[in-house]
């Protein structure tokens, strides 16, 4: 009994670090982003549209950073979107099995690469590829950005829709097929619905995913503070901001402290992502 | 068992009264730093010298805490770190280990060989956006400038730019080896990257006149060069003396001539 008890709190004080983690960061980016907004007014940083950090006097404006951030998200959502569900659906409703023990390997081996290697991909072969076909100035932009991201976020998407099309009863399918219907209407007006809020759970993470990425938007999206007025214009994501400007930062500066603030917006909009993932997991309940 | 924990034992044993020293900073002096920090190990077996990165602002962060001894900086330190230094009673010393040129670059197919400072500047604030404007075949000139808060940004900020912006469109590579990448593989793209970075994937072009190279930055000729920092809380002393003093002498500068960057004075004739 005693060694149960023992057991039991050693297991509930590794289990309260990840909370104290959790804590300890949110503090911390919390507490370095508030001395920058003594300097620069809050609404002066949500409805800016420089960036130029180490200008005199120097220009601290979200808008470009968080118009790169979404505009990114929102191209991977549509390159990974149609292919994560098809991919989904045709793996849950309509491949043999032995062509699905064959394919799935294949889709989460995807989610297994380091970013740094897409992003290196990226830079090498497929910008010059987009420069020369889209007869654009330059490959590294929002285009090309998004479609590596959108094949990072597609493993996500995908394996989180199929697990939410496979836990839908066999008999619904049973049922509807007996009524008559065809193989393409049972999956796609009683399956796909009867799974919604898995798939809206999964659409959601893989925006997460494609919202927090670093490494590879770093190298291909070009890295131009602006609003982009088109897809193929380069685009400065705040998680590339981050990533690029803390190394040479002088600590304790106005820009140090903004970056932090950067990292607080990309905290509550992640947040806000899990938040929407949790909800609509529960109200399936 | 007992046999592994001797072996823990012997391999801890060297750290046991010999002399550590740390350097940290910026990413262009690195391997040099690194470079000098193996031979100067080998000569000196008692010595052990740890390296790292982390960019010219995180070396004089830690220089202020004390978790280094020696920052690498690719720009003079700034005003907010000194009054940071004086609050903290440390007197940071700056030495000059190596020069560095920075080289203006462009895909190998363009006919441009040759800018003023002028036209360089106004193409990177977006005064000049055509290459036609400057002697080229027309197209958009793509500009490519390096993030920032990087060390070779602030220098080219200062002596190119004379205060003005870059525009805000243009493409921001997060290290020397991504402005070489982008420009090798982009026809209409202009960007500046070390002297040491320099590869016949690009082509440099003389600026006012003159070629980047060792012998026109120690001349004084070529105007695009920066002085490259190791500071120390202090002078020099002990160790990281030696250590400096090895950078300094004929043999570091050498090694400092072959990873392509410029000694501090000119090698002596042969």
């Amino acid at each position: 009994m005693k060694r149960e008890s023992i057991i039991e709190i050693l297991l509930c004080t590794v289990s309260l670090f990840s909370l104290v983690s959790l804590m300890g960061i949110v503090l911390s980016i919390f507490g370095e982003a508030i001395p920058f907004f003594r300097e620069v007014p809050f609404l002066d940083f949500i409805t800016g549209k420089r960036w130029y950090p180490t200008s005199e006097p120097p220009c601290f404006g979200l808008l470009p950073l968080l118009a790169g951030s979404i505009v990114v998200t929102i191209g991977a959502m549509l390159v990974s979107l149609p292919i994560g569900l098809g991919t989904a659906l045709y793996l849950s409703e309509f491949a043999k099995p032995g062509v699905r023990e064959i394919l799935k390997p294949f889709v989460e081996l995807l989610a297994g690469i380091p970013s740094v290697i897409y992003g290196f991909f990226g830079m090498v072969i497929l910008a010059p590829l987009v420069q020369k076909i889209f007869r654009v100035p330059v490959g590294l932009n929002a285009f090309t950005a998004s479609l590596l991201l959108g094949v990072m976020t597609l493993p996500t998407i995908a394996s989180i829709a199929e697990d939410a099309l496979n836990s839908v009863p066999v008999t619904l399918r049973e049922a509807s097929l007996a009524l008559g219907a065809t193989k393409w209407e049972t999956a796609t007006r009683i399956v796909l619905p009867a799974a919604k809020s898995g798939i809206l759970t999964s659409i959601v993470l893989g925006a997460g995913r494609a919202a927090g990425e670093t490494m590879t938007v770093l190298m291909v999206a070009g890295g131009a503070a602006v609003i982009p007025r088109s897809i193929f214009q380069p685009v400065r994501p705040i998680t590339a901001t981050i990533a690029a400007e803390m190394g040479e930062v002088a600590m304790g500066s106005v820009h140090y402290h903004a970056l932090f603030a950067l990292a607080a917006v990309l905290f509550l909009s992640t947040l806000c992502f899990n938040i929407l993932a949790e909800r609509i997991k529960g109200r399936e309940g | 068992m007992r046999r592994f924990c001797l072996f823990i034992l012997f391999s801890l044993f060297p750290l046991y009264g010999s002399k550590t020293v740390t350097i940290t900073g910026s990413t262009t002096v690195l391997p040099i730093a690194q470079y000098a920090a193996e031979i100067f190990m080998q000569r000196n077996p008692e010595v052990n010298i740890s390296v790292r990165g982390g960019g010219s602002g995180v070396g004089i962060a830690n220089l202020l805490d004390g978790t280094t001894d020696i920052a690498n900086a690719s720009r003079p330190i700034k005003e907010k770190e000194l009054k940071r230094a004086k609050e903290k009673g440390i007197n940071p010393v700056a030495t000059i280990i190596a020069k560095d040129g920075i080289a203006v670059i462009v895909h190998p197919s363009n006919p441009v060989t040759a800018l003023t400072l002028e036209q360089i500047r106004k193409i990177y604030t977006g005064e000049i956006s055509n290459w036609k404007e400057v002697g080229g075949n027309p197209g958009t000139i793509v500009v490519v400038s390096r993030d920032h808060s990087s060390g070779t940004f602030e220098v080219f900020k200062k002596m190119v730019l004379e205060g003005e912006k870059v525009r805000p469109d243009a493409i921001m590579a997060a290290s020397n080896k991504a402005v070489l990448t982008t420009v090798a593989k982009t026809p209409g793209a202009i960007g500046y990257i070390g002297l040491g970075y320099l590869s016949s994937d690009v082509k440099a072009v003389k600026v006012d006149g003159v070629y980047p190279s060792p012998e026109s930055v120690v001349s004084g000729k070529y105007k695009l060069a920066r002085p490259l920092y190791m500071y120390t809380r202090g002078k020099p002393s002990g160790v990281v003396k030696e250590f400096i003093d090895f950078i300094l002498s004929p043999e570091g500068q050498k090694i400092v001539k072959e990873l392509g960057f410029v000694p501090v004075r000119l090698p002596e004739e042969k």
